[in-house]
């Protein structure tokens, strides 16, 4: 399919813009600061460039397409009802810098939902302020820090303990926030190893991040021991959000003992994902931390309505503009509403799809820990690797064949040749049992044709794309005139790194 | 209880589905967790409310807003009022799009693979840039993210950024250098630009020098002549830039900049109090490697055919971990393709017309408010894009709330971030301003300013 550049033609174009009569002249630009060549932007009727995005869609596929187990990504269906609240003027129009006389029901939404938040996390204090999860991370490291710094205990505690199995983004966010990664071991049963822990906490450790359930889709059987060991450090804890869909209205973080969460509204609050954002982390923490969250709080003022506070001394800041990504607070404060207290029908929905996907594949694949999963599980392809040469990345591209988008592959990092599924709650048993089916052949057909699982995918826009030549030979934006040509050889490629997540 | 509509198992479903599983209800899933950790109660939440009212309780929020359509606007401050097409809206909705994730199956997602190589291109002929990112989530964050880029390339603990720039841009950069390990100075302003003298001083071991055109108060910086005193001092210049400017202002890259950042929102996003919106990152070839977020290339597949895959992984926590050059994951793609789809709707031709229609209107305004409200500029010396400081003779806020009961919005207050400009009103205007609606803010200012 042709770039919408290569598309262009010389005096095209989809837009006619405002003609004001009685201006005064185009003032003169100094000469040094005017645009001496013009961007080379695309130049397309706009019935062209309609064209040209549905086609692009139509070579994509997401949750409205079909089935989408990707682990850790929870994608769940995303209401339609939400994307028309969010597109209302009242508050796609509103600037965020109205006054808070003019910004009234845009304020108390907010508030609304950083309540809700509270309760479905057990904490104290919310910030909707970070616009993902992983910027909730850095954010909550960021509070952390400023809690000891203001005990005076910056300089000491200078760790943070991180298990095995967790995101990325976890020892990332410990380096960005200026911290030492202490990693921790997996047990055998898929829970932090609390022997290694017990080594490992000590004067200097300031926190623990967890996910719980875990990247495995298990629950730490052990949370109240892990609990003892860092409170009882004076360490704090923080709780990765990522896997929250698994457990709401059953059991909160706040309860676990977590001092400061991070919630992904484009996981378990139905935030459409949009090709890969945007999202939401707003983070929730208990009160001796309130203090320190980033400024403006919106707060409700008796009589006077709803507001925002930055009469926050001791706050670490801003880590984005404004009070965060607005139109997702809208999408997600619908969804909310739209559950209520039943909330946990869909956790308990979420937790039961799982289950049953891994009850019916558990003998075709391998299973590293034999337990009932949450909302998630990991199953490896170590076996069909072993006996038949078909990897993980060779079931994934397989499943497409089927019609289905593969779950994340090749994470947690501690499950080799991993295939991390997550149903979610939405998904009907007819599609459970389709995929579960799917799964099943692709296991025989392994033994049998495993050309078929090699070759796959086979009728997707594109076959397996070539990840080494991109990466060495980087072609990051086209080229106009001097584009290089494209001119493949056609070989056989090969991928092993996470995908998905 | 009823079957709630996001949901589809039926009790038949259930029962089977616990059946092959091999327990007898549901809760048995959940035997890991330990009996204290439980919740044990409901949640305390208002009940469930169905699609219609649940539309009616959300829409009489939205109505109690004073959004653009209900009051005459000149607000801008980094978050501009300029039309957002129907085509945006049109292609932002395709199902395939908006519910898609990050394209970890690039056989899967060639559509947003592709759309994020046209966007990066895009961003590149803005810019004038070799290298783009994906997005990432705001004009602030990408500014924090360069300053990481910065502190690696150089080895230097010091960021400088000038007075002039977002007040927000520069409160998000402090925060994140506290965990960067960065110090940040400030240079303060010279009758609303950048004094090239005053940042030699200060560029001095600096990573890296951040500065905005056109700048805070809406002049334009001598950005030449900082990006050369920046580069002297082997700092690397940053540029935050108005991404609908570029039609007009040259390009950060052709006069040298390291790196050109800014908030994508006026391009092809509603305002949406706040976000979300997406901000853009590009820099020179040689910082390919320390760019954080995602980046798309090209390459082919197996039969010899074109195609596109995330690419350059390396550098990103999913692989590197604790060495990535940034944490960021989910960044904000759907808004940079609605970037994509408004600035395709632009073309060149309708950039430069926009940006001079700003010029032009910004100019018209400052002689109307000059006319007929006896305004004059604060900084009169100064050539200005889209926006300009006023003083108003008595507190800027007070004025605001004044004309807010007279229907304008007249501005935004800078004495909430500067000192000194108490009495200073920041105007902006856009395409969507028109010659009558700026006659009536100068009428209105005539009446409440003074």
């Amino acid at each position: 399919m042709k770039l919408i550049y290569e598309k262009s033609q010389s005096g095209r174009r989809a837009s006619a813009l405002p003609r004001h009569e009685n201006l005064p002249p185009v003032p003169e630009l100094p000469e040094e600061l005017r645009r001496r060549e013009p961007p080379r932007l695309p130049e397309v009727p706009e019935f062209e460039l309609v064209r040209h995005f549905t086609e692009l869609s139509t070579r994509n596929f997401g949750v409205d397409t079909g089935f989408y187990p990707l682990g850790s990504c929870t994608m769940k269906y995303n209401p339609r009802i939400n994307e028309r609240l969010a597109a209302l003027p009242g508050f796609a129009r509103l600037h965020p810098l109205q006054e808070a006389d003019g910004a009234q029901g845009a304020l108390e939404l907010m508030w609304r939902l950083q309540e809700i938040l509270a309760e479905v996390t057990g904490l104290d204090a919310v910030s909707l302020q970070p616009a993902a999860g992983s910027q909730g991370e850095l954010t909550g490291l960021l509070l952390v820090r400023a809690y000891f710094a203001a005990r005076g205990e910056a300089e000491q505690l200078r760790k943070v303990v991180i298990p095995d199995a967790a995101h990325g983004t976890n020892p990332a966010s410990v380096t960005m926030a200026g911290y030492e990664l202490t990693p921790v071991r997996t047990d055998p049963r898929g829970n932090i190893d609390v022997d290694d822990l017990g080594g490992k906490v000590d004067e200097h450790t300031a926190a623990l991040m967890l996910t719980n359930p875990s990247t495995l889709g298990l629950f730490d059987e052990n949370i109240e021991e892990i609990e003892r060991i860092f409170h009882g450090a004076g360490a704090l804890m923080y709780y990765d959000g990522a896997n929250l869909n698994a457990v709401c209205g059953i059991s909160r973080p706040g309860d676990m003992g977590f001092d400061i969460v991070h919630i992904n509204l484009h996981k378990t609050f139905s935030q459409p994902h949009g090709g890969g954002g945007p999202g939401g982390g707003p983070i929730a923490v208990r009160d001796v931390l309130e203090p320190f969250l980033p400024v403006p709080a919106v707060v409700r003022r008796g009589e006077g309505g709803f507001g925002l506070d930055y009469d926050r001394p001791q706050t670490i800041g801003k880590v984005r503009g404004f009070t965060g990504p607005f139109g997702v607070f809208v999408r997600s404060y619908a969804f909310f509403r739209m559950w209520g207290p039943r909330l946990r029908e869909m956790s308990e929905a979420a937790v039961l799809n799982a289950n049953y996907v891994l009850a019916r594949l558990k003998d075709a694949y391998d299973l590293p820990f034999d337990r009932l999963c949450m909302h998630e599980f990991v199953l490896s392809a170590r076996t069909l690797k072993k006996e038949h040469g078909c990897t993980a990345l060779d079931v994934a591209k397989r499943l497409m064949d089927y019609g289905f988008h593969p779950p994340t592959i090749y994470f947690p990092l501690v499950v080799p040749e991993a295939l991390m599924v997550e149903p979610t709650e939405t998904e009907a048993k007819e599609t459970l049992d389709a995929f579960c089916d799917a799964m099943l052949a692709i296991a025989r057909e392994a033994a049998d044709e495993p050309e078929l699982l090699k070759e796959a995918p086979h009728d997707r826009p594109v076959k397996r794309l070539d990840e080494v030549r991109a990466a060495k030979q980087p072609v990051v934006r086209y080229g106009f005139d001097e584009h290089p040509a494209v001119q493949g050889e056609p070989r056989a490629v090969a991928t092993e790194a996470p995908q998905g997540v | 209880m009823t079957q709630h509509p996001f949901l589809a198992l039926t009790d038949s479903d259930r029962e089977q589905m616990l059946e092959t599983i091999g327990v007898e209800t549901v809760d048995e899933l959940f035997r890991d967790l330990p009996e204290a950790v439980r919740l044990g109660r409901a949640l305390e939440l208002e009940p469930a409310l169905s699609e219609p009212e649940v539309f009616a309780h959300v829409a009489e929020l939205a109505a109690r807003n004073a959004d653009a359509s209900r009051e005459l606007s000149f607000l801008g401050a980094g978050m501009y009022d300029h039309y957002v097409p129907a085509v945006v809206d049109a292609i932002l909705q395709r199902g395939e799009l908006l519910t898609a994730y990050t394209p970890y199956q690039p056989e899967m997602s060639q559509g947003v693979l592709q759309a994020i190589f046209e966007y990066q291109t895009a961003v590149c002929e803005l810019t004038g840039m070799d290298v783009s990112n994906a997005s990432g989530y705001d004009g602030t964050s990408v500014a924090a993210d360069a300053c990481y880029v910065a502190k690696h390339a150089t080895g230097r603990e010091r960021i400088v950024v000038t007075e002039a720039t977002n007040p927000q841009v520069r409160q998000v950069v402090k925060t994140y250098a506290a965990g960067f390990g960065l110090e940040v100075v400030e240079v303060p302003h010279r009758d609303g630009t950048t004094d090239p003298g005053e940042l030699e001083r200060a560029a001095v071991d600096a990573a890296a020098v951040i500065f905005q055109q056109p700048n805070f108060f809406g002049c334009l910086e001598p950005a030449p002549d900082l990006v050369a005193t920046a580069a002297e001092a082997w700092a690397l210049p940053i540029a935050h830039v108005d991404p609908l400017s570029l039609g007009v202002l040259e390009a950060p890259g052709r006069y040298g900049a390291a790196l050109a950042l800014g908030e994508g929102q006026a391009a092809g996003n509603f305002p949406s109090f706040g976000g979300p919106h997406y901000g853009f990152l590009a820099a020179r070839k040689e910082f390919i490697r320390r760019m954080p977020g995602r980046i798309v290339g090209e390459t082919v597949d197996t039969a010899g055919e074109r195609g596109y895959v995330l690419t350059l992984q390396t550098r990103e926590q999913h692989i590197r971990r604790e060495k990535a050059t940034s944490n960021i994951t989910t960044n904000q793609t759907l808004l940079a393709l609605g970037g994509l789809v408004y600035l395709t709707w632009l073309g060149p031709q309708g950039l430069r017309e926009l940006g001079e229609t700003c010029l032009s209107l910004a100019a018209y305004a400052k002689q109307r408010l000059e006319e007929r409200a006896g305004l004059q500029p604060v900084f009169s010396a100064q050539t200005t894009f889209k926006e300009f400081a006023v003083r108003v003779g008595r507190n800027a806020r007070e004025v605001v709330a004044a004309a807010r009961e007279r229907g304008v919005h007249p501005g935004y207050a800078l004495g909430r971030d500067y000192e000194g400009m108490d009495d200073v009103l920041l105007v902006a205007v856009t395409e969507r301003r028109t010659p009558d609606e700026i006659d009536r803010l100068a009428d209105v200012l005539a009446e409440v300013a003074r």
